[in-house]
C-alpha cells in the first residue's frame, strides 16, 4: 500500500457540498499534480466535520490544520505554502484554531472539546467510499467478533445491557425491540434502517450516512444475525443523493469483500442489503408508514399491535432501528456495554447528535453525552446567538417537540428530562431562537409542516391540526380572541390523545408548549393586536422617524402611494394605505424608517 | 472475508495509511522543506522517514514539514522534538542517513550523535 506523506481532507458532506467543495477538492487534485506532488499528498472527500458554519472545511494532516470557509482562489496558494514549502498558511485557519500563534489541536477547539464521537467517530476522519478506512478503524471487527464468538441471545442481551434507546425520538429500548423479533419463527426476517428524516433543520442521520456508511451496514448485519434475518433494507429518502451514493458503493465494496452476502466469515450466516428511496414524506419516518411505502403502498400509518417485530415487512417479522442507533451498535459490541454506559445518563447511557441551527453562531453537527446540559450545547459548543442578540428559546424534537425556555437552559439533555419540561428529545433536530422570533409564527410554522405531512387517514390529525392552523393564522393576523386560545388548547390536547400515530399525537407539541412559556406572546397578538418580536407583518405598523431628511426616496418606492411629505420635510406613511411590505424601510439610506 | 485473521491483517495494513489523521503524538519529527532544503535534497528525506515510521509502525511519531530554518548550508536538516528531551538536530540528511535515525533514534531511542549538528565542531 502506498503510504502518502500528508492528506488533504476536503469535507464532502452535504453542507459543504452545496458551498463548493466538489471544485475545491477537484482543485487541489490538479495544483498537487501540476507541483508534482501527486505521488506524496494524497486528496480525501469526507463525511461532515461537524461545524458547518465555517464550511466548506480543509484539514490537513499530518498537521492537523483546520483551514475554515475554503474557496477555490485559495486552493493553489495553500498547495504552495504549505504542502510545497511546509508553511501552514495561518491566514486561513478557523480562528478558534490558533492560539498565541500556534495550532490548536482539533480536540481543544471549544466546538469539540465538549463533545464525545461515538456514532460520528468516523465522520470527517476517514473516506466513506474506501471500505478498507473504515477497516483500519476497526470496521466490520464487531460483525467478526459477534458471528465467530457469540450466539444471538448474548448479542441481543449485551446490546440490553448498554441501555442504548432508540434515536430516532421515541427512545425505545434496542435490545428490547431485538428481543421481541429474535424468538418468531419465520421463513424470512427483516432489518431495516429507518434514514427517513424528515424534521426541518435535522441532519444527523444524513451525516453519518454521508460520513461512515459502513458502521450502518455492519450494525444492520449485526442485527441481522442477532433476530435471525438475512435481508436488509434502508429507507432512505431520495433527497438525500449523496448519502445514497455513498451507500450504493459501500454494500458495493462490502459484498467485494465478502463483508455482505453469503457465508460471512465462513460461518454459514447471509445478509445482504438494498436500498429503497422515499420521496420525502415525513410520516414514512413513523415505522408502519414506512413499511406500507417500502412494500410500494402509500405511506399511511397503521394500528399497532400488530408491532413490526411480529408482523412488519409482507407480514414477516421485522426490526427497524434507525440510522444514528445502528451506528452505534458496532462500538457497542467492540468496547462493552460497561464502556457504553461510562457516558450519559443513568437511564439515558451514551450520546446524542444534535443538528445545530436557527440563531446560533456554530450552526452544525454536534455530538454530546446524555445530560449535557442545554446551556452548554447552546453557549459553549455553539456559541450562543449571533450579533449579541438575546435567546429566546430552543426548539428540540422538530415539529414534534416543544419550545424550551431561558429557565430550561440548565436542563440535562436526556429522554425524561427533556420529555418532563414538556419537549422531547426527538431525532435531534435543536433549532435555536433570539429575541427577533414571534413564538406565535414559530407554533404557526411547525403547524403549518405538520399539516402538510400528516397522511389523512385519521381525522384528529387530518381535521384538528388543519383547524388548528386556521386559528394561528386567525391570531397572527390579529383577528384571533381569548376563546381562541382556549379552543387552541383544548383541540390540541384533544389531537394529542386520539390520533393514529406519532406524528399527530406530537403535532400539538410546539403549540402546547409555547402556549405554556409564552402565553404573554399569544395575548399580545390577541389583546393588543400587536406583534412583541416584530415578526407578524399583519400587525406591524411602519413610521417614519425625525431622522427622516426629505429624500422622497421611500415615496417614490411606495408601491401602494402611501408616503406623503415634500422634498426636505419629515414624510408620513398613510396607515390605511400601506401593505406593509417593507419596501420603504429598505430603501431609506439614513435608517429612519422603524417597524413595531 | 473468510476469517476475523483476514479481517485483522487487512486492518493493521489498512491503518497504516490512516494513523497519520491521529495528531495526538508525542514525537515529531520535522523535515525543513524550504527552497534550501529542497534543492539539497530533503525530499527523498522525508518520503523515507514517512515510510519507514510507517513500516515500523511507530504510531507515536508524526512526520511534518517546515519552512526554512535558517541554515541553510547544513540542509537538508531535521529536527526531531520528543517530550521532556532536548530537541535534536540531525544535518546533511540523507535516505540511508534517515534509515538509521528511525531505527536508532525514534524506534531505539538512541541518538545518533555522528549526524547531529553537535557533531560538525
Amino acid at each position: 500500500m502506498k503510504i502518502f506523506r500528508s492528506h488533504v481532507l476536503v469535507c464532502g458532506g452535504t453542507g459543504c457540498s452545496s458551498s463548493n467543495s466538489a471544485q475545491i477538492r477537484q482543485r487541489f487534485i490538479d495544483k498537487i499534480k501540476e507541483v508534482n506532488l501527486d505521488n506524496e499528498v494524497q486528496v480525501i472527500g469526507t463525511g461532515c466535520f461537524g461545524l458547518c458554519e465555517v464550511g466548506p472545511v480543509v484539514i490537513i494532516y499530518p498537521e492537523g490544520s483546520f483551514y475554515a470557509r475554503m474557496t477555490v482562489d485559495r486552493v493553489d496558494e495553500i498547495v504552495e505554502e504549505h504542502l510545497l514549502k511546509g508553511r501552514i498558511v495561518k491566514k486561513y485557519l478557523y480562528d478558534e484554531s490558533i492560539k498565541d500563534e500556534k495550532l490548536k489541536a482539533l480536540s481543544e477547539v471549544d466546538f469539540y472539546s465538549k463533545q464525545k464521537r461515538v456514532a460520528l467517530r468516523n465522520c470527517g476522519l476517514i473516506n466513506p467510499e474506501n471500505i478498507n478506512e473504515y477497516i483500519a478503524r476497526d470496521g466490520y471487527m464487531a460483525l467478526g467478533k459477534v458471528l465467530t464468538e457469540m450466539t444471538p441471545d448474548e448479542v441481543i442481551k449485551l446490546v440490553k445491557d448498554s441501555g442504548l434507546k432508540g434515536r430516532g425520538g421515541a427512545g425505545f429500548s434496542t435490545g428490547m425491540k431485538w428481543s421481541f423479533a429474535a424468538p418468531n419463527k419465520a421463513d424470512q426476517k427483516y432489518i431495516i434502517c429507518n434514514a427517513d428524516e424528515g424534521d426541518p433543520g435535522a441532519f444527523m442521520d444524513r451525516s453519518v450516512l454521508e460520513g461512515d456508511p459502513h458502521a450502518v451496514l455492519e450494525a444492520m448485519a449485526i442485527a441481522g444475525y442477532a433476530i435471525g434475518a438475512t435481508k436488509g433494507y434502508i429507507y432512505v429518502r431520495a433527497e438525500y443523493p449523496i448519502a445514497v451514493r455513498r451507500l450504493k458503493i459501500a454494500i458495493e465494496q462490502a459484498r467485494e469483500l465478502g463483508l455482505l452476502g453469503k457465508n460471512i466469515f465462513n460461518t454459514g450466516f447471509d445478509f445482504d442489503i438494498e436500498i429503497r428511496l422515499g420521496a420525502g414524506a415525513f410520516v414514512c419516518g413513523e415505522e408502519t408508514a414506512l413499511l406500507q411505502s417500502l412494500e410500494g403502498k402509500r405511506g399511511m400509518s397503521r394500528n399497532k399491535p400488530p408491532f413490526p417485530a411480529n408482523k412488519g415487512l409482507w407480514g414477516k417479522p421485522t426490526v427497524i432501528n434507525n440510522v444514528e442507533t445502528l451506528a452505534n451498535i458496532p462500538q457497542i459490541i467492540l468496547k462493552g456495554p460497561e464502556w457504553f454506559r461510562s457516558f450519559g445518563t443513568e437511564k439515558s447511557p451514551g450520546t446524542k447528535v444534535f443538528a445545530l441551527g436557527g440563531k446560533i453562531n456554530n450552526t452544525g453537527l454536534v455530538e454530546v453525552p446524555m445530560g449535557t446540559t442545554l446551556r452548554e450545547v447552546i453557549y459553549d459548543i455553539g456559541g450562543g446567538c449571533p450579533n449579541g442578540k438575546e435567546f429566546k428559546a430552543v426548539q428540540t424534537g422538530g415539529p414534534s417537540g416543544g419550545c424550551l425556555t431561558t429557565k430550561h437552559l440548565d436542563t440535562p439533555i436526556d429522554y425524561d428530562s427533556l420529555t418532563a419540561a414538556g419537549s422531547m428529545m426527538g431525532s435531534g433536530g435543536m433549532i435555536v431562537m433570539d429575541e427577533d422570533n414571534c413564538m406565535v409564527d414559530i407554533a404557526r410554522f411547525f403547524l403549518d409542516f405538520t399539516v402538510d405531512e400528516s397522511c389523512g387517514k385519521c381525522t384528529p390529525c387530518r381535521e384538528g391540526t388543519k383547524r388548528m392552523l386556521e386559528i394561528l393564522n386567525k391570531i397572527t393576523e390579529g383577528k384571533g380572541t381569548m376563546e381562541d386560545l382556549d379552543n387552541l388548547e383544548k383541540l390540541a390536547i384533544n389531537i394529542k390523545e386520539t390520533s393514529l400515530c406519532g406524528l399527530g399525537q406530537t403535532a400539538p407539541n410546539p403549540v402546547l408548549s409555547t402556549l405554556k412559556y409564552f402565553r404573554d406572546e399569544y395575548e399580545a397578538h390577541v389583546n393588543e393586536k400587536r406583534c412583541p418580536a416584530g415578526v407578524c407583518q399583519s400587525l406591524l405598523k411602519y413610521f417614519i422617524t425625525a431622522d427622516c431628511r426629505g429624500c422622497t426616496k421611500c415615496a417614490r418606492i411606495c408601491p401602494a402611494g402611501a408616503i406623503e411629505g415634500k422634498v426636505k420635510e419629515i414624510h408620513i406613511i398613510n396607515q390605511d394605505k400601506c401593505i406593509k411590505c417593507g419596501a420603504c424601510m429598505d430603501a431609506c439610506t439614513f435608517h429612519a424608517i422603524i417597524k413595531k | 472475508m473468510k476469517s476475523l485473521e483476514e479481517l485483522k491483517k487487512l486492518r493493521d495494513e489498512s491503518i497504516k495509511n490512516i494513523e497519520m489523521r491521529n495528531t495526538d503524538k508525542d514525537v515529531r519529527v520535522v523535515v525543513g522543506m524550504a527552497t534550501c532544503g529542497i534543492s539539497a535534497g530533503a525530499r527523498p528525506v522525508l518520503a523515507t522517514f514517512v515510510e519507514e515510521v510507517a513500516k515500523r509502525n511507530l504510531n507515536n511519531v508524526s512526520v511534518v514539514q517546515t519552512g526554512c530554518i535558517g541554515m541553510c548550508t547544513y540542509e537538508p536538516i531535521v529536527e526531531i522534538y520528543a517530550p521532556g528531551k532536548e530537541k535534536v538536530t540531525y544535518i546533511h540528511v540523507d535516505s540511508e542517513k534517515a534509515k538509521r535515525i528511525v531505527s536508532e533514534h525514534l524506534a531505539n531511542n538512541r541518538v545518533v550523535v555522528e549526524y547531529t549538528i553537535g557533531s560538525e565542531n
